[in-house]
């Protein structure tokens, strides 16, 4: 069965309908709430695999529908839906996560007093994702890209009367609105070079080559207009998806319930920039046929994504709370993705995409059962010894972690990291971001064996850990699932069967070489993992902390490394001290405007009627009635009062109006001699 | 039925029902003293669904105008007519209006002069935005002054007397030199009527008459009319009245001036200053541009300075407005170099008119329930965590913020990406400029809701009473409304989208 595209809408509809309802529910029926998102999840499941088949039938094409917004001008807004096979893919992993972590949460959420409002919150997050998926325009995108920007938002701050909680909200939806600017500044100029923001309009879209061939002219700048839009458009990818220099965001969203870390700010919404710039990778392509230009797009995202992959794998080397490690690995791997993007393979770009929303919702869901068993108690220093305790939650986790650090042949994430590390070996402008992921694969096999140990291992630390016991089915069965999916979805891309990206590309058949073509550079990263495992065993493993209060070892060995390293390197009193002050010294330059100088032309008024006042007071004595009097009496009381507060800067003010006014006479006088 | 003076009945309904108040407000019972001004605003919206059924869109002339002699010796004619433009100000004068008195607390002092006041200010914004002839139309702006001040002074806040004096000061001092440029024209031409006016000032006579006057004439002429609408607006920097005023304006007078009033200045620009001016216009929009572009920036800017919720929703107006200033000021510096930019940047204007007038008089009408619950108490440090005991408010004015900080799905995001569409093809850095305007409101608005509502609850946000039904009631057709209009913005657009077609391809 397949769903036609122009019922594509559908999918983001049901989830949609699922919020709307919850909203208007009465607030102490969460069952009604659960049930309802759940149930529309399902059905968004199950459309989204009717859409995947129909998009698979034919992974060449894609398949459009587009319609008509509002009137403008002669003709019309148009806004469109589009199925193909990435939308598809997209759209079955996204539906399937968000079903599991909603089951998960019903668990995780039971106690809480506002858990129907979590649910209706949950919904329009899955409703505004899928959105983005299905869009066959860029306005569209952008509309569904705020709007989970916004679910984002409430969800951080669901716990809203924690202040860290609120704050952490109102810091993600700024940073990612900075991003957004400029994603907003790229749609604007798009639209205006291009007349169209759909991507494809059978040959009239600007991701078909009719329009890229124009958006290859040069700017004055030398660079060419789609580098130009595309850099543009990549800003807001970069606030999205947590990339440097906007990352800061990422690890203080972890205030939000972990359901919602492991859904938004690890499976889904933050790969929303790795598909963005998937999706319009056409035109974040179309300059690297021209030969002499400064700058390619992709020679940014490839850099960028390198720096992110790297600094986000040591900065999680040296932080304490489960979540915000796990953050940081987030910020690392979006990187690795992005660096796949920038390197021109986006297919291995999105296969570890979709590995990654598998294995990382299942290790966030894995930290989120142990956080629920040990009362909330996040700090790794803490913990210990759970691996007893709680048997799935650790053997899910381990498999989880495998597949984060890439242990080799039976675990998905080693297959998409080795697409992205063969890609990157191969790109010809430089070898740079390729040994800058090298060094990630160590840092990311040693801080997450530090995980391990510190969280299973050993000997419980506190109470809350001696507490923990195993949670119920509704929070293990989700995890289970994700396992099963972190192991097998690698086999979708193997060197030897790489079925997955031969449909992205649109090839009907799939040509696959050995399974271990490429040995020599899967050797070297096997030997890494192996590397980076070892030391963090023997760190952290073989003998294991004593109490919470013992020094980290590393901290003990570079205690300045680690100190600035557990200071996430200082971005946050960086911008602080930078973009922060700029703004608070625009905003007391406009407040001093608003005191000081443009009341001045208000003083000057009044004094100017004043004047009228008093010249014309006699007659007022003697042709007007008592009545009228009172008034003016109160009212030239209101403007003495007025003037004594302001009295000796009259000069000041009525100059500034003057010369105000003489400059503004002057200016149109002048600008009508031109 | 066909045959009423459907204009007429808009602008004088509110009016006669002002003078009826007015008389009877001693022998009304108490009930009556209220409901009876609720009655007669909404005539506003009833009249005003009968001119949008009478209404045809791919009509871009006048339409349903009444025209008759009313002073022969001066050549003024009694000329009322509407357009796409003015219909919706008038349909967004019948939505706000009925809302406002329908908020207005029962306690309020003297509730039948209160509302026989605010008919006449009713009827008057109504004039303004119906009327085509200098005369009427100047009668209607200056009236609609009077009853302001008094609401001002006498239902507002402690700092209301001197805010009222400084608002109508200001407003007329500008209309003066409006009133004198008129009289400029009046002499050069021997009309006041707006459409003969601008045939004249399309077919290049106007210029040539006033030049005829000859020195600085022509330009003081403009710039006359120019800055009676700049304070009206505000136009950046002719803006210092209006904080204080909307600060210290009763809640329900604050709502119309936002909602209504602002959109006066604006529609002379459209109706009058731009036709009648094309040349001048153009010539002086380089500066302009610059002066809107201070208004985006600097009064989003400003607002985030601002400790009383009031005065950061006002200077949040200066900034919305300013964006429509933006996109005209663009529109008349670049000339019909790239029509599908310059429709756009128009329906975003025309969009942002209606769409701030919700969001803003929602937004006001949220600080108004904020100061009634806590004695008169709107600092962004009075209150915390209200979200916990009125999470129904917090809702609403959730709403409220995200529609004013033009979040996608709402209504204020279709406006401004139009503007920002249209300005983007016309001046390119003034759009990218401009977009700070969207971060610095974004951040204000977001601080605004988490001080207030978020974190534990503190200060006069402690047993924070939730909405009861009226409030309800009054706020809920505004979201609607924003919801509405945000996912069809054709309800609107297709309201005004030939007028604005030909307004791109005929530039004045």
């Amino acid at each position: 069965m397949n769903l036609p595209v122009q019922f594509l809408w559908l999918i983001p509809a049901l989830p949609l309908l699922a919020a709307a309802v919850s909203a208007l529910i009465p607030r102490h029926s969460p069952r009604l709430a659960a049930d309802l998102a759940i149930a529309a999840m399902v059905g968004a499941f199950l459309l989204s695999c009717f859409a995947l088949a129909g998009a698979l039938a034919q992974p060449a094409l894609h398949q459009v529908y587009n319609f008509s917004w509002f009137d403008l001008g002669p003709g019309s807004l148009r806004l469109g839906l589009l199925l193909d096979p990435l939308t598809g893919f997209m759209c079955v992993m996204v539906s399937f996560v968000s079903l599991l972590i909603f089951i998960f949460s019903t668990g995780y959420m039971k106690e809480d007093a506002n858990a129907k409002q979590f649910f209706c919150y949950l919904s329009l997050f899955a409703a505004a994702m899928l959105g983005l998926l299905v869009a066959n325009s860029l306005l569209l995108l952008f509309v569904c890209w705020e709007l989970v920007g916004l679910a984002s938002y409430l969800l951080i701050g669901f716990w809203f009367h924690k202040p860290a909680a609120a704050a952490a909200a109102k810091k993600a939806f700024i940073t990612t609105r900075i991003g957004d600017l400029g994603f907003l500044i790229g749609l604007l100029w798009l639209q205006d070079a291009q007349g169209t923001l759909l991507f494809f309009d059978h040959g009239a879209g600007f991701l078909e080559p009719a329009a890229l061939a124009s958006l290859t002219q040069l700017l004055p700048c030398g660079l060419a207009a789609s580098t130009a839009i595309g850099l543009l458009i990549f800003c807001g990818a970069v606030g999205k998806s947590g990339q440097f220099p906007l990352h800061v965001w990422l690890p203080d969203a972890m205030e939000g319930p972990t359901p919602v870390s492991a859904l938004i700010h690890a499976a889904t919404m933050v790969a929303a920039g790795v598909f963005l710039i998937a999706r319009v990778y056409p035109l974040m392509s179309a300059d690297q046929a021209l030969t002499g230009l400064p700058l390619h797009a992709l020679t940014v995202v490839a850099y960028i994504g390198a720096i992110t992959a790297l600094l986000g794998a040591m900065i999680a080397v040296a932080q304490n709370d489960i979540k915000r490690i796990l953050a940081f690995s987030t910020v690392s791997q979006l990187g690795y993705m992005m660096l796949a993007l920038g390197v021109g393979s986006w297919v291995a770009a999105i296969f570890h995409l979709l590995t990654h929303a598998f294995f990382k919702a299942l290790l966030f869901l894995g930290a989120g059962s142990v956080i629920h068993a040990a009362h909330h108690e996040q700090d790794i220093r803490q913990l210990g010894g759970l691996s007893k305790k709680m048997r799935v939650t650790f053997i899910t986790f381990t498999i989880g972690t495998m597949a984060l650090v890439g242990v080799p042949l039976f675990f998905s994430g080693f297959w998409s990291k080795e697409a992205i590390l063969h890609a990157a070996h191969g790109w010809q402008v430089s070898h740079l971001p390729f040994y800058a992921a090298v060094l990630g694969v160590v840092l990311t096999a040693f801080y997450n064996t530090r995980l391990m140990a510190e969280t299973f291992f050993g000997k419980p630390r506190s109470h809350q850990a001696e507490d923990a016991h195993e949670n119920g089915p509704a929070m293990t069965l989700p995890l289970v699932a994700l396992a099963f999916f972190a192991i097998v979805l690698g086999f979708l891309g193997t060197p030897a069967f790489p079925w997955l990206q031969s449909k992205l590309v649109g090839e009907a058949e799939v040509h696959g070489e050995s399974l271990f073509a490429g040995a020599g550079l899967m050797g070297l990263s096997i030997v890494l993992v192996a590397l980076g495992i070892g030391f963090g065993w023997a760190w952290y493993g073989r003998h294991t902390r004593a109490s919470a209060e013992a020094t980290d070892p590393l901290a003990s060995a570079a205690p300045r490394t680690f100190a600035a390293l557990a200071n996430r390197l200082g971005f946050d009193e960086l911008y602080a001290a930078t973009v922060g002050r700029l703004h608070q010294g625009v905003a007391s330059f406009a407040a001093f405007l608003e005191t000081y100088v443009w009341d001045g032309a208000i003083v000057f008024l009044a004094r100017f009627s004043e004047y009228t006042g008093v010249v014309s007071r006699e007659n007022d004595e003697q042709g007007l009635n008592a009545g009228f009097d009172v008034t003016s009496r109160k009212l030239r009381a209101t403007g003495d009062a007025y003037s004594k507060a302001q009295s000796g800067e009259t000069h000041g003010y009525l100059r500034t109006l003057a010369y105000g006014f003489v400059l503004l006479l002057i200016l149109v006088i002048l600008g009508g001699a031109l | 039925m066909n045959n009423w003076p459907l204009l007429s009945l808009l602008v004088f309904t509110p009016w006669v029902g002002a003078l009826i108040v007015f008389v009877l407000r001693r022998q009304l019972p108490t009930s009556l003293r209220h409901t009876l001004p609720l009655l007669f605003s909404l005539s506003t919206l009833v009249l005003g669904a009968l001119t949008l059924a009478r209404f045809d869109p791919s009509v871009t002339a006048m339409q349903l105008t009444e025209k008759h002699r009313w002073i022969a010796a001066l050549n003024v004619h009694y000329h009322l007519g509407l357009d796409g433009l003015s219909l919706i100000l008038v349909l967004l004068t019948g939505i706000i209006s009925p809302l406002v008195l329908f908020g207005t607390p029962r306690n309020i002092r003297c509730p039948a002069i209160h509302g026989s006041l605010f008919l006449l200010l009713q009827g008057s914004a109504l004039g303004v935005f119906l009327a085509l002839d200098f005369f009427p139309w100047f009668v209607f702006w200056e009236l609609s002054l009077v009853p302001a001040f008094f609401l001002i002074k006498f239902w507002g806040g402690p700092g209301a007397p001197r805010a009222a004096y400084q608002f109508v000061i200001y407003t007329i001092g500008g209309s003066a030199f409006l009133l004198l440029g008129f009289a400029a024209l009046y002499a050069a031409t021997g009309t006041f009527d707006f459409i003969e006016l601008a045939a004249l000032a399309r077919s290049g006579v106007l210029a040539t008459k006033l030049a005829a006057v000859g020195g600085f004439w022509p330009q003081a002429v403009f710039l006359g009319v120019l800055l009676g609408f700049a304070v009206k607006v505000p136009l950046f920097p002719f803006h210092a009245w209006l904080p204080p005023a909307y600060a210290e304006a009763p809640t329900g007078t604050s709502m119309f001036l936002t909602g209504v009033m602002s959109k006066m200045g604006v529609y002379g620009f459209l109706r009058i200053l731009w036709p009648l001016f094309p040349a001048p216009l153009h010539a002086a929009a380089g500066p302009l541009l610059w002066l809107a572009l201070g208004g985006v920036v600097l009064g989003a800017y400003a607002a985030m300075r601002q400790t009383d919720l009031k005065r950061m929703v006002a200077y949040s107006s200066v900034n919305h407005l300013s964006y429509c200033l933006l996109a005209l000021f663009a529109v008349a510096s670049s000339g019909p170099a790239n029509p599908a930019a310059t429709t756009a940047a128009l329906s975003g204007t025309l969009l942002q008119l209606f769409n701030h007038g919700l969001s803003a008089a929602a937004l006001f009408f949220c600080v108004g329930i904020m100061e009634n619950r806590s004695g008169g108490k709107r600092g962004l440090a009075d209150f915390g965590g209200v979200r916990t005991s009125a999470p129904i408010f917090a809702g609403f004015c959730g709403v409220a913020l995200f529609s004013s900080l033009g979040l996608p799905g709402l209504n204020g995001f279709v406006g401004e990406f139009l503007i920002f569409r249209g300005v983007f093809g016309l001046t390119p850095s003034f759009a990218a400029i401009a977009t700070l305007g969207l971060l610095v409101t974004a951040l204000f608005l977001l601080t605004f809701w988490q001080r207030v509502f978020h974190g534990p609850a503190a200060g006069a946000g402690i047993k924070f009473r939730d909405l009861d039904t009226r409030e309800v009631i009054t706020l809920l057709p505004l979201l609607m409304l924003m919801f509405a209009l945000g996912l069809v913005p054709q309800l609107l657009t297709g309201l005004f989208n030939p007028l604005v077609t030909a307004w791109a391809t005929t530039l004045p």
